[in-house]
């Protein structure tokens, strides 16, 4: 393999990324020089990577005319179209029913009455800790419901005991003064909650609401397995017709791109939000932990990482 | 009861199925997560790059179509191996990026004063690493990378419909055999409680063992 010439990116590793102070100080001229040199080897050995796939795609023939082709039918534009679309709804309808869940678990466990709070409780720490297929699954084969009812009933389980986690919370990092001023000027439970701490848990909350929103799109995929005609489901179709020279290749670089960049544009978007909460002091003082996933153990609930 | 005693090996089958999966996709998700995380906060500008496209990319591909994208495109590359090896390698890359994330957060958790008090000490960058941000930087990462390793085991039950042995794929063998689907299902449910129970107990005693007091 060639050494590749330095392009753009190796040429400017100047000084050590912002984030991780406490493993490096700011480079002098001899160690910005060893870092030049190894940017560029590094580069080489991931412009070689590259390289080696694509010679392995070339040489399978996955670059062919007849692979290609079944992209061009209107037919096959339209299946790919309609697979979309499906996905879309089956996320559209997940999305406003888990949020729907949510809110009404979340006011469960935040309830005055044990019962009610034992119950939703029991709930959301049991639907947290069962793989979502699990339930996709159990709904589909044992209760046998359609796919599309099916796959939405299992992400609106999920999410919507995930989301009643972020509420929760949301509403508990609310500074406490804020619900004992509004108690002691005679507001009663509905009221304070309505008036005062929702809408300020709300703001607050919306990064991590949409976090999970893209949770629940991609889980979407899932409805392949049960056999929604989905996203997947159309290329798997495309990917297996022997008439195409079975493109199964030319699908996944057709559907990966699109399906990730949605995702992304989700991910991204909840970024931003989240960047403009943190600039904005109305909403400095709280800070939602993105959710985690359960386990039905009391008492450890650790921080952090999102589930996908 | 009598779908669990009657049928003991197909469930016993399935769970080890889902353990050896789980055990060996986190071995990769914490290796790769580990090098993604070196790659994201070194001084060489085209690793920080590739960390950041791996984790940002694999972080928002549903993990379904990464399992069909491996478990099924991959052969027609060229690339034949056991259908559970792929499996493993899907599971893990996916994990991966975001044990790469927990530990990179956590590298940031220690302060910055921390590497340069070692460094007016004369610590050379490995012994930095090793005995002062390091360590401090593993004792905050034991909760979310518990967390992480919880999903990694329910996520592997995604492999069970891509006919990978595991614990959600008994429900077909038994539903073929006419048992009772709901109490089937009840005991995967069981036998996944179980798992992550024990994913979160682990971490819960490595917590208390060595984790930060805040």
């Amino acid at each position: 393999m060639t050494v590749a010439l330095p392009t753009a990116d190796s040429g400017s590793p100047h000084h050590a990324p912002r984030e991780s102070n406490a493993l490096y100080d700011i480079p002098g001229p001899r160690t910005r020089h060893r870092h030049r040199i190894y940017g560029l080897i590094s580069t080489a050995v991931l412009l070689a990577l590259i390289g080696w796939i694509l010679y392995l795609l070339f040489d399978t023939g996955q670059f062919t005319a007849t692979k290609w082709t079944p992209f061009e039918y209107k037919g096959i534009q339209e299946l790919l179209l309609r697979g979309l679309g499906n996905t879309l709804k089956a996320f559209g309808i997940a999305a406003v029913l888990s949020l729907v869940l949510g809110a009404l678990l979340a006011t469960g466990r935040l309830s005055d009455h044990a019962p009610v709070r034992w119950l939703s409780t029991l709930i959301v720490e049991f639907f947290r800790a069962m793989p979502v297929l699990v339930m996709i699954f159990f709904i589909f084969v044992a209760l046998k419901v359609q796919p599309l009812p099916a796959l939405v009933a299992g992400l609106t389980l999920y999410n919507g005991s995930v989301l009643a986690e972020v509420f929760r919370s949301g509403v508990n990092a609310v500074e406490r003064g804020q619900g004992e001023a509004a108690f002691a000027l005679g507001m009663r439970k509905t009221q304070v909650m309505s008036y005062v701490l929702v809408p300020q848990a709300a703001r607050a909350m919306l990064p991590a609401i949409i976090s999970q929103l893209v949770v629940a799109l991609k889980d979407t995929s899932l409805g392949y397995l049960i056999t929604y005609e989905e996203f997947l489901h159309a290329g798997k179709l495309i990917a297996s017709n022997l008439d195409y020279d079975l493109p199964f290749i030319p699908v996944v670089m057709v559907i990966s791109p699109i399906y990730i960049g949605m995702c992304m544009l989700l991910s991204w978007f909840a970024h931003w939000v989240a960047r403009r909460q943190r600039r904005n002091p109305r909403t400095e003082a709280v800070d939602i932990a993105p959710p985690e996933p359960g386990t039905l153990l009391p008492g450890g609930n650790p921080p952090a990482a999102p589930r996908g | 009861m009598n779908v669990l005693t009657s049928n003991f090996d197909t469930y016993a089958k399935g769970f080890l199925g889902t353990v050896e999966l789980t055990v060996y996709s986190s071995a990769l998700a914490l290796l790769l997560g580990f090098v993604m995380a070196s790659f994201r906060v070194a001084p060489v500008g085209s690793l920080r790059a590739f960390g950041t496209v791996w984790v940002a990319v694999l972080r928002n591909t549903p993990l379904t179509l990464l399992f069909f994208a491996v478990l099924l495109g991959l052969p027609r590359f060229g690339l034949v191996l056991p259908f559970q090896v792929f499996a493993v390698l899907a599971l893990g890359c996916y994990t991966s990026a975001f044990i790469c994330e927990a530990l990179r957060s956590g590298i940031n958790t220690v302060p910055k004063g921390q590497g340069e008090a070692a460094r007016s000490l004369g610590m050379t960058f490995a012994q930095t690493l090793t005995l002062v941000v390091l360590p401090q930087a593993f004792r905050s990462v034991i909760p979310p990378v518990g967390s992480t390793l919880i999903a990694l085991a329910k996520n592997s039950a995604i492999a069970g419909a891509f006919s990978v042995t595991e614990l959600l794929g008994t429900y077909k063998t038994l539903s073929e055999l006419g048992y009772n689907i709901v109490w089937t299902f009840i005991w995967i449910a069981v036998g996944y409680l179980i798992i992550t129970l024990t994913i979160s107990a682990l971490f819960n005693l490595m917590e208390r063992h060595w984790g930060v007091v805040r």
